[in-house]
């Protein structure tokens, strides 16, 4: 079980910090981090496993959520199969 | 990893086009409910459907929440009461009354299947069953009613078309005070699918299992954007696109439908390949086929747009889902789509042209509001012209209008939420009286030479 967190908004210190603290505070293992920086707008992309979480995804994704509005960025966390099925065949 | 242009596409989808599950619907046979007093079958039916389906929103809102897509209908259809109903003798709205209370405490916000299908003749239970609806859709508030009236195989029962013209109109007039929302929840089809996830159509077939999860996806927000990127594109590349765009729509849903039916323990049955539109702006079929080159839907032009895209849309499902089925094309409801309510405001839409695009749209004449005055004949009329098209070209065709008593032509007729608003729109005012009041059977149409 692997989600994907997406990270969109404006640049600035701290961003990766913060979404890894909250990623290890539930336990979940950061697989793969792909970030670009596309005309000053923040992209990331973060693969973490979802196996052995402490808490159900939805409290992990409320949190994140959460610092997403605080540092005023789009913060979505999302199943990995989804993009799996829409996009290979 | 999936690339990142991949990830940022999906969740602009879901985002700012209003890419969603429209509906997962759990078909629920109730044959075995049969029983010759008609409480105990209630009762019956009533426990059914609550211990199948006690954990259907619950299940819904996990995925909702795992997955990231917004699921926006959890739903129910069963077998078609009148067979169940023609075994007790008694008011068959005590049935619409027990659906009603199992779907208020299963909350699902529609349960469909208070239906009949005599599109051959009417059996015992059948006719009262018809009778009952108007009484039953005002007692109700999330039930949902169905007539077949023809098939391809059988013809066009002549007769139940009149009775329904009659029934459309008394449900109009029983649930005046709501807007005549009654007859928003009554649909009359010809060659109704048995699998059919969608309101207020969907019923349980008689043909299918004890219990099944069948899902319709919905994104015609992200067929035009798609659609919008390519300004320059020739008609065979926006074919193209639109066939690429709902391959990734029906993926998701049939990992959605998979996901549900697996934490069920149900068997998955279908995938409904449609275009649901929503009165919500960007959520709109009609804007689709503007995108594509019209100045208004309902110009010259309309239904071969439209049948580019219903086809389109088939074809790229069918080979994202393993079973597909419903009504499965592009839905045109005009007062649940935006773009049609504006259409049809400025008379760019009438309902001739609306009849022609349900030659090649998925399903018929649906969610249109006509003056209160109209007669229970000319609806009557309005069924069967739309009944020929459907038996003829051998595909589904359905009837959902809104007589809005006491209100006339221009005016408009809000019902809120889901099944939108709209203008109430022109009707020939000439007679069908006597065709409609002949009766009979419309013989089933040749099926070789076909011209």
């Amino acid at each position: 079980m692997r989600a994907i967190i997406t990270v969109i908004g404006k640049d600035q210190v701290g961003i990766v910090a913060k979404i890894s603290t909250i990623c290890a505070k539930y336990d979940a293992n950061i697989l793969d981090i792909n970030q670009t920086l596309l005309q000053e707008i923040f992209t990331m992309t973060m693969l973490i496993d979802i196996k052995n979480i402490s808490k159900e995804l939805g409290v992990l994704k409320e949190e994140l959520e959460e610092v997403g509005k605080e540092m005023e960025l789009k913060i979505h966390v999302m199943h990995e199969d989804i993009f799996n099925s829409m996009h290979r065949i | 990893m999936v690339n990142t242009g991949d990830i940022l596409e999906t969740i602009k989808m879901i985002q700012e086009e209003n890419l969603d599950i429209r509906t997962i619907t759990m078909g629920i046979s109730l044959i075995d409910c049969i029983d010759p007093d008609i409480d105990k079958a209630c009762e019956k039916v009533y426990k059914k459907i609550t211990s199948y389906a006690k954990n259907l929103v619950k299940v819904g809102e996990e995925i909702e929440k795992e997955y990231g897509i917004p699921i926006i209908n959890k739903r129910i259809s069963v077998t078609p009461i009148a067979i169940i109903s023609a075994a007790s003798k008694g008011n068959p709205v005590k049935f619409a009354l027990a659906l009603e209370k199992a779907a208020i405490d299963c909350n699902v916000n529609f349960i469909g299947g208070y239906s009949a299908l005599v599109q051959k003749g009417f059996s015992v239970g059948d006719k009262e069953l018809i009778l009952s609806i108007p009484e039953a859709l005002s007692k109700t508030e999330r039930v949902c009613a169905s007539v077949n009236i023809g098939s391809t195989k059988a013809g066009i029962n002549l007769d139940a078309c009149k009775l329904m013209g009659q029934i459309v109109r008394k449900t109009s007039e029983i649930t005046a005070d709501r807007n005549c929302l009654g007859s928003a929840k009554l649909v009359v089809f010809c060659n109704a699918p048995e699998d059919n996830p969608f309101m207020a159509g969907a019923f349980h077939g008689v043909g299918e299992p004890e219990c099944v999860i069948n899902v319709g996806v919905s994104g015609p927000g992200v067929v035009k954007a798609a659609i919008a990127k390519a300004p320059e594109a020739n008609i065979t590349e926006i074919a193209d696109i639109i066939k690429k765009t709902a391959f990734k729509i029906t993926r998701m849903g049939q990992l959605v439908g998979t996901e549900a039916s697996k934490r069920l323990g149900v068997p998955f049955g279908i995938v409904d390949l449609s275009l649901a539109p929503t009165p919500a702006v960007g959520d709109s079929v009609a804007h689709i086929l503007e995108e594509m080159g019209l100045e208004k839907c309902g110009t010259h032009g309309t239904t071969a747009t439209l049948a580019i895209l219903n086809d389109a849309v088939k074809k790229g499902g069918v080979m994202a889902s393993s079973k597909v089925g419903g009504l499965s094309g592009a839905f045109i409801p005009v007062t649940e789509d935006a773009g049609m309510i504006d259409a049809a405001r400025c008379e760019a839409l009438l309902l001739e042209k609306l009849e022609a695009m349900t030659a090649v749209c998925s399903v018929g004449l649906d969610m249109i509001v006509i003056p209160g005055e109209t007669p229970a004949e000319t609806i009557s009329a309005i069924i069967a012209d739309e009944a020929a098209i459907g038996m003829v070209n051998s595909k589904t065709t359905a009837v959902r209008v809104i007589p809005a008593i006491g209100k006339k032509e221009g005016e408009e007729l809000n019902f809120g939420g889901l099944l939108g608003y709209g203008p109430i729109m022109k009707v020939n005012s000439h007679s069908s009286a006597k065709f409609i009041n002949r009766g009979g059977q419309i013989p089933a149409p040749m099926q070789s030479l076909k011209n």
